[in-house]
């Protein structure tokens, strides 16, 4: 039987890793490459970084942080944020990460997905999405509304329909990431993430809102998620990997000891 | 010296990288003579079975495989090179390398829970000891993503099985060939271990 899987997202800003808090004031808490090493020893199973450097010139950096990440973590690892063009997935994919992350660009250019999937095959290619809750409109009649530049921007897009065009267009996963949950730590969002899940079928990952072990329990079971997302939790030391996964072993969940 | 076989399937340098960390010397080539004269050979691939043999035939690594597969060095498939070292693939419906006999079967299920590809850590279980496999662990859980399996037409070449819906060959292999479905060199210290076996090991199984 599949393990679900924790996944530790690490942001990371001009090569330092950050943790946004509803998408806004950043901060910086340390090593990108030391903190997944730490993980990676910990027992996680699997690692995002999202790059929120915000000028361009600065992103070759990541690819450094990725180089050395690959050098030292045996274990899948997917990078976002900022990646456009296939031409610039080929390079963080190059660099040694097993996935990349699309999300505002697919938005914009939805062949995207279908171009990478092609180029690098369905398995690595990731359509991450910000999303909102709203009020049903004929739009968004599912009241799940796709964001993009980190929440800023509404598009219009219903979240349901676009993870299922996603699927279409060649994407192996889906993260759902609930802006609405996003840096609260008070859970993830169980109804949209069951809701997505059962609209597609590939894996899916609940993103934004974990604040304890509880709260993965329930977006693994109720939420149907195939993973979740963790990122203060673990940054601000609030919980360790072993703590976590021995929780929802004992709970029902089965994950992957190390 | 472990030479990988470089075809354009995939990311072949994260296998290099998981040979830098354990100290081991390794190159990548796409040269079927280099290959041919290998002491041991890892065979990786991601992406699609078809696409995969055509570049294997066009530049003749398919032979040189089958030559050192034939002078009794030790390979190792991993993922879709598990897949096609069999007669045929499904996918694409792909006449393969033949180095073993059998064919690489899509996952069909009827519930829709079972997703695909299959993707993320399941644990294996160990039909038959293999030097490859020493020091394997009651539980111990390898990474996968893949969406079709390797199944060997003689139930003896099935070294370990993984549970999927229903199990499947995870581990195959025979004599100087060996081939795991999942990613031993994205499966944290278990993976390393696995290929730190297969680096010590003389190639002699059953």
């Amino acid at each position: 039987m599949l393990s679900k899987r924790i996944i530790a997202c690490l942001d990371v800003r001009d090569g330092k890793l950050a943790k946004s808090v509803k998408f806004v004031d950043t901060k910086d808490i340390g090593d990108p490459v030391e903190t997944a090493r730490r993980y990676y020893e910990a027992g996680i199973d699997e690692l995002v970084f999202y790059d929120i450097t915000a000028s361009s010139d600065q992103r070759s950096i990541l690819l450094d942080v990725v180089a050395a990440v690959a050098a030292q973590v045996f274990i899948p690892f997917s990078v976002g944020g900022g990646l456009r063009t296939v031409a610039d997935c080929a390079r963080v994919l190059l660099a040694g990460a097993e996935k990349v992350n699309v999300n505002t660009a697919a938005v914009q250019n939805p062949q995207l997905i279908a171009d990478a999937s092609r180029a690098f095959g369905a398995q690595c290619v990731v359509l991450s999405m910000d999303v909102l809750a709203v009020p049903p409109t004929p739009a968004a009649p599912s009241g799940y509304e796709i964001v993009t530049h980190g929440g800023r921007t509404r598009t219009g897009l219903d979240a349901l329909a676009w993870s299922r065009r996603g699927e279409e267009l060649g994407a192996g996963e889906l993260v759902v990431n609930s802006i609405d949950a996003d840096g609260t730590r008070e859970g993830y969002a169980i109804d949209l993430t069951r809701r997505i899940a059962e609209a597609v079928r590939i894996p899916v990952v609940a993103s934004g809102g974990g604040g304890k072990a509880e709260h993965l329990r329930q977006v693994l079971t109720g939420g149907k998620a195939d993973a979740a997302l963790v990122a203060s939790l673990l940054h601000y030391g609030l919980t360790t990997v072993a703590e976590l996964k021995r929780y929802l072993n004992q709970n029902g969940v089965k994950v992957r000891m190390p | 010296m472990i030479h990988i076989v470089d075809y354009k399937a995939g990311n072949i340098t994260s296998v290099k990288r998981a040979l830098n960390h354990l100290g081991v010397d390794s190159v990548t080539t796409p040269d079927p003579d280099i290959l041919r004269r290998a002491d041991k050979v890892i065979f990786p691939g991601v992406g699609q079975a078809a696409s995969a043999m055509t570049v294997l035939r066009e530049r003749g690594l398919d032979a040189a495989l089958r030559e050192a597969c034939v002078r009794g060095v030790p390979i190792l498939g991993i993922c879709l090179g598990s897949q096609i070292v069999l007669d045929r693939s499904e996918e694409g419906d792909t006449a393969c390398l033949g180095l073993l006999a059998g064919e690489s079967k899509r996952f069909v299920f009827s519930d829709p829970a079972l997703k695909i590809p299959h993707m993320g850590w399941n644990r294996i279980r160990v039909v038959r000891d293999h030097p490859v496999l020493g020091g394997v662990v009651a539980e111990e859980e390898f990474y996968f993503v893949h969406s079709y399996y390797p199944q060997p037409e003689d139930p003896a070449d099935v070294i370990a099985e993984c549970e999927y819906g229903s199990p499947f060959p995870a581990v195959i292999g025979r004599a100087n060939l060996v081939a795991a479905q999942f990613h031993p060199e994205k499966s944290g210290p278990a993976g390393l271990r696995i290929l730190r076996n297969f680096i010590e090991w003389n190639g002699r199984g059953r």
